[in-house]
């Protein structure tokens, strides 16, 4: 199902400067394979070797971090908007 | 790459070591690791002499070489040299040979930490043309960027967690700020500050000026070695909230070891958090160089970040000099600020609490032998919480002006103590 991503500044260059896309997915893993398809090379930059999504990177659905879904394996649904988010910032 | 820029090179990546020009930009591209200042440390230790910092005002200033501005500073030009003070009675209490307070909670002009950070990031912005500054905080920093804001003339956004404590709020919308109480934990408002930042050339303090903004932290170490006698103390107590704090007071050791002005010697870097908010403090205990994210929940509001974002760089500081991280819960944290207050008249906010109530724990444990030197860092004031402690510090006794009144109440007060 179609779902929105914000991508942030860092990776934009990678999505001709688009802030907001679209690719259908039915989880945030899918999403993340689902950009490479459309964005060769976003991939490497989300998640590392092992296919774990990387120490300085967060990954949000609708507001909520991830890490307190089911990471990667964090269903998605039609409407939702997923966003990724460089870790380092506050404090 | 851009060009030199009084001390500072460039921006450099803590990962990959990728250099960016001296821009208000935080996160490396390739990574999203985070950018640091790299400095031309030959050039600074030939300028940064004992003599030439004895020679210079009492204020964090003093080590401006080593601080991220390209001129003079011009915003917060009076912070920091914040009293160190020795604390025997307090170092009695929690069984330590030798303690001392760093008392942040009187530092210039909002009686936090943060001024030290924000009198960078706001001289740095200015440095760099803005106009407009922005933070997200847990509200110690919003009273400095509204205030330093104030006095520089520039506008200022503040971006809050809705429900903070009274006397923060206030002590940000008094110096005309935009003040946005955000639905949410404070992670939530940094992930909203961390989507707008950049979109509306806004320079905001801890995100897109983060390289310069943390950089302020290592004044509090700086003066911490000076006041010692230029000698950096063999134990740290830092409370973290992001971790920040307790990287850079770190860095500001090696950073006078590596110019010359102390000796190398054995630091022990150990950290603080509420058992209510205790991420970094957790993965430290549990031996992992990763931290969980959590959802806070503490009356140390100052210090309620659940996904900490040098969280990672704390526990490799701690990891590497041989430091610890404790939690404390509610009550103990306000025993802490009972305990400093009685015994050294320090009135301090709840991650004041937060420290006390943790050195006490690493001294009962060993973790701080009882033979060595601490110094407790506090970083903000306790009447910025009063909600906090009220209700546990006693109560006002009513008596009427009479002399008959008096005598009356302390003859109860004698069977009371007899």
């Amino acid at each position: 199902m179609p779902v929105s991503v914000r991508i942030p500044t860092p990776l934009r260059k990678l999505t001709n400067d688009e802030e907001l896309v679209t690719v259908e997915a039915k989880t945030i893993g899918d999403a993340i394979a689902e950009l490479q398809t459309k964005y060769p090379g976003i991939q490497e930059r989300l998640v590392d070797e092992n296919g774990e999504v990387r120490r300085f990177v967060n990954i949000y659905l609708n507001e909520e971090d991830i890490r307190f879904l089911d990471n990667k394996n964090t269903e998605i649904k039609d409407g939702d908007e997923v966003s990724i988010i460089p870790a380092i910032a506050g404090g | 790459m851009s060009k030199k820029q009084g001390f500072m090179k460039a921006l450099k990546c803590r990962e990959c070591g990728t250099e960016y020009p001296l821009e208000a930009t935080h996160v490396c591209e390739f990574d999203f690791g985070p950018l640091e200042v790299a400095y031309d440390y030959d050039t600074i230790k030939d300028s940064m002499t004992k003599e030439a910092i004895g020679s210079r005002p009492q204020n964090m200033w003093r080590y401006r070489e080593l601080l991220p501005v390209a001129g003079e500073p011009t915003v917060g030009t009076k912070v920091g040299y914040t009293p160190l003070i020795k604390a025997d009675r307090l170092a009695k209490r929690l069984g330590i040979r030798e303690l001392y307070i760093k008392n942040d909670a009187v530092n210039y002009p909002t009686l936090s930490f943060k001024d030290r950070v924000v009198s960078v990031a706001l001289s740095r912005s200015v440095e760099l043309g803005f106009g407009v500054v922005a933070c997200a905080s847990t509200g110690n920093l919003a009273n400095s960027v509204a205030a330093n804001a104030a006095s520089a003339g520039l506008k200022s956004y503040v971006l809050i967690p809705h429900d903070l404590e009274q006397g923060k709020v206030i002590n940000s919308l008094v110096y005309k700020a935009n003040v946005i109480g955000i639905k949410g934990h404070y992670d939530d408002v940094n992930k909203l500050c961390a989507e707008i930042a950049g979109k509306f050339g806004w320079a905001f303090v801890n995100v897109n000026m983060r390289p310069y903004y943390a950089e302020g932290s290592k004044s509090m170490g700086f003066e911490i070695a000076e006041q010692l006698g230029w000698k950096a103390p063999q134990h740290t107590v830092i409370p973290m909230a992001s971790g920040s704090l307790l990287t850079k007071v770190h860095k500001s050791y090696q950073e006078l070891a590596k110019i010359g002005l102390i000796d190398e010697s054995e630091v022990h870097i150990h950290g603080a958090q509420a058992t209510g908010c205790n991420p970094i403090a957790a993965a430290e205990k549990a031996g992992l160089d990763f931290f969980k994210p959590v959802k806070p929940n503490t009356i140390a509001k100052s210090l309620a970040i659940g996904t900490p974002a040098d969280g990672f760089y704390a526990l490799r500081v701690m990891k590497e000099t041989g430091g610890h991280a404790e939690d404390v819960s509610d009550d103990e944290i306000r025993e802490g600020i009972r305990l400093l207050a009685e015994c050294e008249g320090i009135f301090a906010e709840t991650a004041g609490g937060v420290t006390v109530g943790v050195a006490k724990k690493l001294i009962e444990s060993g973790k701080i032998p009882a033979d060595d030197s601490a110094v407790l860092c506090i970083t903000g004031n306790g009447l910025k919480t009063i909600d906090a402690v009220d209700g546990h510090v006693g109560a006002t006794r009513e008596i009427k002006p009479s002399l008959r009144e008096f005598e009356a109440l302390l003859e109860a007060e004698k069977k009371v103590t007899a």
